[in-house]
Parts: C-alpha cells; structure tokens; sequence
C-alpha cells in the first residue's frame, strides 16, 4: 500500500497537465537475459485516440514491442509511460489496475480452454468485481456482435480457430478499454470476419479507444484511412515522416 | 471476483478445474491429521499420566533405618507422629521387610543376628518443611535416611517428560511434512493452470485474485483430509481407550486424556487446515511474484 501511495505521488508529479499521449516510449531497449536487443531505441508516442499498425517482417520484435505495450514485460533501459505515469519501475501491484484498461488481443488467443466462450469473455468484467447479473447481458451482447451468440455454451477445443480468435477479441474488447493492442487478429477469419473486425476496431477507435493492431494483412491497413504505421525493422522503429515522436491529435480527440 | 476468503463464487470454481480427491492433497492432510493426532494424544496421555505420579509422591517421603529391631522403629514411629507438619505415618511390616529381603538373600539368608532395617512412609502437609522434618528425625535414629519419594520416581518422571517432547518434537514435524506436501501441491497445481494464471495476469487479475483461487482449492481439499484423517484418529482413539487406556486409567488413577486435551486433539485438525491453506497462499504468492 505504502509502495502504491508513493507510486501515485511520484507519477503525480510526473504529470504536467492534460496529455495527449496516451503512450510515451524514451530510449527503449529490450533484450532477453543476456542475449542480444531484440527492441532498440525506441522513441514514440501514441496519441489518445489513435489508431496505429505496427507491421515488420517476422523477428522484428512486433510481438515484444506489443508486450511491452500490455504490461507483460519491462524493459531493460528507457522509459515507458502509459496513460501518463511513467510505469518503468513501477510496483507490480500497481500494474493490474493499468492493465485493466488495455485490452489485447494475444497471437495465440490464450484462451481458458476448460472456460465456456461466454465465460472467456466475461473474465475481464468478472475481475474487476461485476456480479453475473451486470455482466450477462453485456457478453450476450458481444458475443452476438462477433457471431457468437449460438456458441456461447461452447468451449475453445470445440471451437475453429476463426471463432476462437473472435472469443478472443471479444474478451479485449468487453471492458471497453483506453486502448487495444492486438496482435494478428485477422491471422485466422475469412475476409468476411476481418472487415467486421476491423469495423469493431475502427467503432471503439471512434468512441475514443487507442488502437494498435501488429498485422501484416496490408489489405487490413488499405482499409483504414487515418490509420498511421509503425514500422519495425530489426528492433528499431523507422518512423520517416517524424509523426511518433510528435503525434498529430487522435481520431477521437480531433472530433 | 466477488467472494469471502474461503469460499468462491461457481465462475470461480470454473476456473481451476478439478474437484476434490483428484490430487495427493486430501490423502496426505488425512495421514498426516490421523498420525498428529494419535501422537499428540499420546504424549498428552504420558503428560497426564506424569503429572499422576509427581502429585500422588510430592508430600510423600520414607524414613529409612538401617536397624529396625530393639524398639527402634517404634521409637521413631513415636517421633514421627509427635512431629508438627506430619500429617500421615505408615511403618512397613516387618514380616514384608523380612520377604522382601529373602527375595534378595535367599530363604534362610536373613538369619537372626542380621538386622533388618525398617521403613516408614510418611506424609508431610503441603506448607511442612520437609529438611527441618528430616534432620529432626534423624537426630536421634544413627545411620538413618529421610528420603523423597518423589527422587525416587524422578528418572521415570524424566523419562515421561522426554516422550512428551518427543511428541510434540513428532507432531511439528508432521506439520512441517505436511507444509511441504502443500508447497509441492501448490507448486503442481501452479504449472497445471500457468496458462489460465498468465492469461488472468493479463487482463488484470491482482496476485490476491490469483492467490485466492489457489488457496480456496487447497483449503477445500485440506478440509476433507483433515475431517477424514481426524475421524478415523477419533475412532482409533475410542478403540484403544475401550480396552487399555480404561487399564491405564485405572492404574493412573485417572483418565488419560481430560476435557481440555479432546479439545487440544479436535484443534489439530482445524490447525492443519489453517496451515496448508497459509503455506498454499504464500507459495502461490512467491511464485506469482516471479512474473512480471
């Protein structure tokens, strides 16, 4: 609790006012355990509200970079800020309430194989503490929004890889987070399901959710117009035109 | 996630698959249970029994004389009554000296030029002093012996102090067996749900969240391996105390076990309980410390 308190007062006086970046990457390294950098100098921001694609040959580092990004690894130099504290070194028992805002969509679904697909993609809303009453109608609801509303009873083994991926980004999406970071999620749907998608994407982008899809479905990025592009390449970021290091105002905030 | 400390809601129980009596859990907490508490109730049975004999011999000592013939225990028989602070006094016959002794010499051994010493029980009120008792009688009488009974039973009195600290010595030793059975149990369990522990970390699952779901699992299966092991300790117990222990109680002049040591036994199962779910807790909560 004392750690929490002194966390909070330190990003308090981190924060100078009303921000526009939702993400803030400074000098960022990443290697794992003594081998080389797989993710090197990386230096953006992500503007509140925008809808980013993070694309990059295989071994890039998209999946770490994403990681980074959902809170499941620290890096080994630089700084992170998200949603305006700078949450490098921060406690980890300060890091589930900031990864309750983030929704992700995992490359392998991650999927609770024994959980039912309704009961996968309540768990979001079943940890921050809402009973089975408020949370039903709303995973009805995404469920039937995703196509799902006949296999809500279903669990993942009995499910297509394209329907698991739907779980899976239904789950991201229930609790409405501040931003979405997904990785692949096109990877295993017809093209049918990927323009849904992407028309799911681009709604929660409208009510104001930062969006970051790792892809390499050029198609994908064709289709979204005002969307920007995160380029990696052997760890680092080419970023040409200077926009990631001064965003321009996302979608929602430009409304 | 919203549920008290022991008991989770149906969507919880979901997660962690798995009923009861599927892992070694239940079955090590039940042979544990049963083995702590016979031996618990052993060393209480040898705690009591000591306690017996120390309070029957604590104001009891023996006056022993070397020569008990020409009036000379009769004499001291005298004095001892007529001592203030002797509440009781018992002589030996001299017939039991005299078969006691030819246990010894052989019948004929003791002849009649050989003396025979004489002993005197005497009984000494709580608040006497027993030396001042002592060296008063002993004045008059040469070569007599004021002696406590209770240094005579003090090696058996040791003797029952150091199987009771052997059993308590037992009992957390079974506690720690125990604690590491659970370590393990948590530990199997751990890497069995890793994926559904990684995924819940994701989304922003607290290591309390995590924790809890563990910790209730073990609980559960603590519970009915304590309440198995317990039971089958209790009819153990009623077996032996129908037959033995009825013989035992009899020659300690009481029962073995009292009220407040059947109270001590029933708490033992509840004990290991509370344990494996404490150990439980925090190894989940070490481990889930590893994680980023």
């Amino acid at each position: 609790m004392a750690r929490r308190r002194a966390h909070a007062k330190s990003c308090r006086t981190r924060r100078g006012g009303p921000l526009s970046a939702i993400v803030e990457f400074d000098s960022v390294g990443l290697r794992y355990g003594t081998g080389a950098e797989v993710l090197r100098d990386l230096d953006f921001r992500l503007a509140r509200g925008g809808f980013y694609f993070l694309t990059g040959p295989s071994g890039a580092g998209k999946t770490s970079l994403l990681q980074l990004l959902y809170l499941a690894r620290r890096p080994t130099r630089g700084r992170i800020q998200l949603f305006g504290q700078d949450l490098t070194d921060a406690p980890r028992d300060v890091l589930p309430d900031y990864r309750r805002r983030i929704g992700v969509v995992f490359q392998d679904f991650r999927l609770i194989r024994h959980l039912s697909a309704f009961d996968n993609v309540a768990l979001p809303l079943r940890i921050t503490g809402k009973s089975d009453a408020e949370l039903e109608g709303p995973v009805r609801e995404m469920l039937a929004w995703v196509g799902l509303a006949d296999r809500a009873s279903a669990r993942p083994p009995t499910l297509s890889g394209g329907e698991q991926q739907r779980v899976a980004i239904a789950r991201a999406v229930i609790s409405q987070p501040e931003l979405l970071v997904a990785d692949e999620p096109t990877g295993n749907v017809d093209a049918e399901m990927a323009a849904r998608l992407l028309h799911l994407f681009t709604a929660l982008n409208r009510l104001g959710t930062t969006i970051v899809v790792a892809t390499h479905d050029v198609g994908l990025i064709a289709r979204t117009p005002g969307a920007q592009l995160i380029r990696l390449e052997k760890g680092s970021m080419t970023d040409p035109t200077g926009s990631l290091r001064n965003p321009p105002l996302g979608t929602a905030q430009a409304r | 996630m919203n549920s008290s400390f022991l008991v989770g809601t149906e969507a919880e129980r979901r997660l962690l698959p798995g009923g009861t009596l599927r892992g070694p859990t239940p079955y090590v907490i039940a042979i544990m249970t049963f083995a702590m508490m016979i031996v618990a109730a052993a060393g209480l049975a040898l705690a009591n029994a000591a306690g017996v004999v120390a309070g029957a011999v604590e104001h009891r000592y023996v006056l022993q004389l070397p020569d008990g013939g020409a009036g000379k225990l009769e004499a001291a028989l005298r004095s001892s009554r007529s001592m203030p602070g002797v509440i009781g006094v018992e002589a030996v016959p001299e017939g039991e000296m005299r078969e006691t002794l030819e246990k010894w010499l052989g019948p004929g051994g003791l002849g009649e030029d050989l003396p025979v010493p004489a002993l005197i029980h005497l009984e000494l009120a709580p608040n006497a002093d027993a030396s001042r008792i002592g060296a008063t009688l002993s004045r008059g009488m040469p070569g007599a012996r004021f002696i406590a009974e209770q240094a005579t039973v003090q090696p058996l009195l040791g003797s029952f102090r150091a199987l009771r600290w052997l059993a308590v010595a037992l009992v957390l030793l079974m506690a720690a067996a125990t604690s590491a059975a659970v370590v393990l149990a948590a530990r199997g369990a751990l890497d069995t749900h890793r994926s559904t522990i990684e995924t819940m970390h994701g989304i922003g699952a607290t290591d309390e969240q995590v924790a809890l779901l563990f910790q209730r699992k073990i609980a559960l299966d603590a519970m009915v391996g304590a309440l198995v092991g317990g039971a089958l300790a209790v009819a153990a117990l009623l077996l032996i105390g129908g037959g033995g222990l009825a013989m035992a109680s009899e020659l300690a002049g009481g029962p073995p076990l009292r009220g407040s040591d059947f109270i001590l036994l029933a708490l033992l199962p509840v004990a290991a309980v509370v344990l494996a779910t404490l150990v439980a807790r925090f190894a989940v909560l070490g481990a889930l410390h590893k994680i980023v």
